[in-house]
């Protein structure tokens, strides 16, 4: 990992039914050289191809791609786990990819990225739980703040599919709820 | 990452013993597989047990061949399917058969096979092109457990559905159902596809060259493996096979961060077949 002086080393963003949509509001809205990577599990169909990172790409200043397994994270960079794929981040700074069984009935899983992020990241990190129809990403939520990270739920009460900040929400206990137009501006100014 | 920020240090000290001792114990080596993939399995089985540290575990794992033989099925991912990845089936029928077609005889190593649906895939394929009766399949892996299933090819009925969409968009030429005999809740594979398939132990981390391969087919295992390890199994690729002959790997899997990509040249580089260079 890159040795940097800021006080975040990286954002995980997780999101299910309604996600696209939500993701489409919030990454047109990061800085260009935004000077942390961004690593986005989003519920999506084992058999999508690549239109999803082709059209958010277009959206945003970031480049957004899809996750290669040992590429290592660069800062301004959005990375898409792969479909059917977990997506994990190594200590070093570098991604892997896993075929094991679905948690959550996922795969990819925001558990495991969340996880996995937290055990390379600790306080350096923010997790980001987003509209969804399941309880994906609580326990992930969970153990970023418990490493000392930086937890924020998009609001339930406005969100396209309540449930997965809901629940993010009362088991993770997390800094901040907000609406999602406010997370990309308050990215900028965090970061 | 600076090292006084490392956090669970102790949990990543915790997991090198672990690995030193089951290699010392039991010759398994998972030393060079991935490290949050490793922890995540290691904490599954944990959270499991009635086991409070990484330490205990060791211990138990020492002692109990039993708690081992467990832990192991821990480490090993069995997720496969007939036909997994349809596209990459229908190019080896339609790019990879045709050159094979011209040896007289033709050897293919399928390392990593698992509970062996995908080296019936190939002989499927391989019957249809009228190839199979000059083929001799190798499938191997280092899961006993994982290697008696792929014997006995007995799959559970409810999968039968999407193997045989997963044919179809393959390419096959028959009907699916012409490949099994279903009996309750399972399908069994006929077992003329099994003839020409030796299914034996391997491990890619400890043992050594199969020779003279005119292909060779893993396919996500090496994600699970650290970028040194996979070098290291690539070369073993690499010595397996015949100037010309194929390697097959799994849809995020490449050579592009490989040491030995100079090696081989890319067949078909969006399905990641690539053949040795003569």
């Amino acid at each position: 990992m890159k040795l940097n002086s800021l006080k975040y080393g990286a954002v995980v963003i997780g999101t299910s039914a309604g996600g696209l949509d939500a993701l489409s509001e919030v990454l047109p809205n990061l800085r260009k050289e935004f000077p942390i990577p961004i690593i986005v599990v989003l519920h999506i169909s084992p058999s999508s191809d690549s239109y999803l990172t082709e059209y958010l790409n277009n959206m945003c200043e970031l480049l957004v791609k899809e996750a290669t397994e040992k590429e290592v994270l660069e800062p301004g960079v959005v990375y898409f786990a792969p479909p059917d794929y977990h997506l994990l981040i190594e200590e070093d700074g570098s991604l892997s990819l896993s075929n094991c069984e679905k948690i959550n009935y996922s795969r990819p899983s925001i558990d495991v990225l969340f996880e996995t992020a937290s055990w390379s990241f600790g306080e350096k990190l923010i997790g980001i739980v987003m509209t969804g129809a399941n309880w994906d990403g609580s326990a992930g939520l969970k153990t970023i703040k418990e490493n000392g990270g930086f937890a924020i739920c998009e609001n339930p009460q406005t969100a396209a599919v309540p449930r997965m900040p809901e629940s993010a929400i009362d088991l993770a206990k997390p800094d901040l709820v907000l609406e999602l137009n406010e997370i990309g501006p308050y990215l900028n100014r965090l970061i | 990452m600076q090292k006084e920020q490392k956090i669970n240090s102790t949990e990543n000290i915790e997991i090198q013993l672990l690995f030193e001792g089951i290699f010392l114990k039991y010759g398994y080596d998972f030393r060079d597989y991935g490290k949050a993939h490793a922890k995540r399995r290691i904490l599954h089985r944990l959270g499991l047990s009635d086991l409070k540290t990484i330490s205990d575990l060791q211990s138990k794992v020492l002692h109990d061949e039993s708690f081992f033989q467990l832990f192991l099925q821990d480490l090993s991912i069995n997720t496969t399917e007939m036909f997994r990845d349809p596209d990459f089936f229908k190019e080896i029928r339609e790019g990879v058969i045709p050159i094979l077609k011209t040896y007289p005889f033709f050897k293919a190593w399928h390392a990593g096979c698992s509970t062996g649906e995908e080296v019936y895939s190939l002989a499927i394929l391989l019957y249809e092109e009228e190839l199979l009766s000059r083929a001799q399949l190798y499938a191997t892996d280092f899961n006993h457990i994982a290697l008696a299933k792929a014997k006995d090819a007995i799959y559970p009925i409810g999968n039968l559905k999407e193997y045989t969409r997963n044919y179809i968009k393959a390419g096959g030429k028959s009907s699916f159902a012409n490949y099994y005999n279903a009996r309750y809740d399972s399908a069994i594979i006929d077992k003329s596809l099994k003839k020409n398939i030796v299914f034996s132990d391997h491990n890619l981390v400890t043992d050594s060259v199969f020779g003279e391969m005119h292909m060779v087919m893993c396919r996500n295992t090496l994600i699970y493996f650290s970028k040194e390890l996979q070098d290291r199994v690539i070369k073993l690729f690499y010595d397996s096979l015949i100037p010309g002959g194929f390697l097959c790997l799994g849809s995020k899997e490449s050579l592009t961060f490989s040491v030995h990509r100079e090696l081989f040249e890319p067949f078909n580089q969006k399905l990641k077949i690539f053949r040795k260079k003569y």
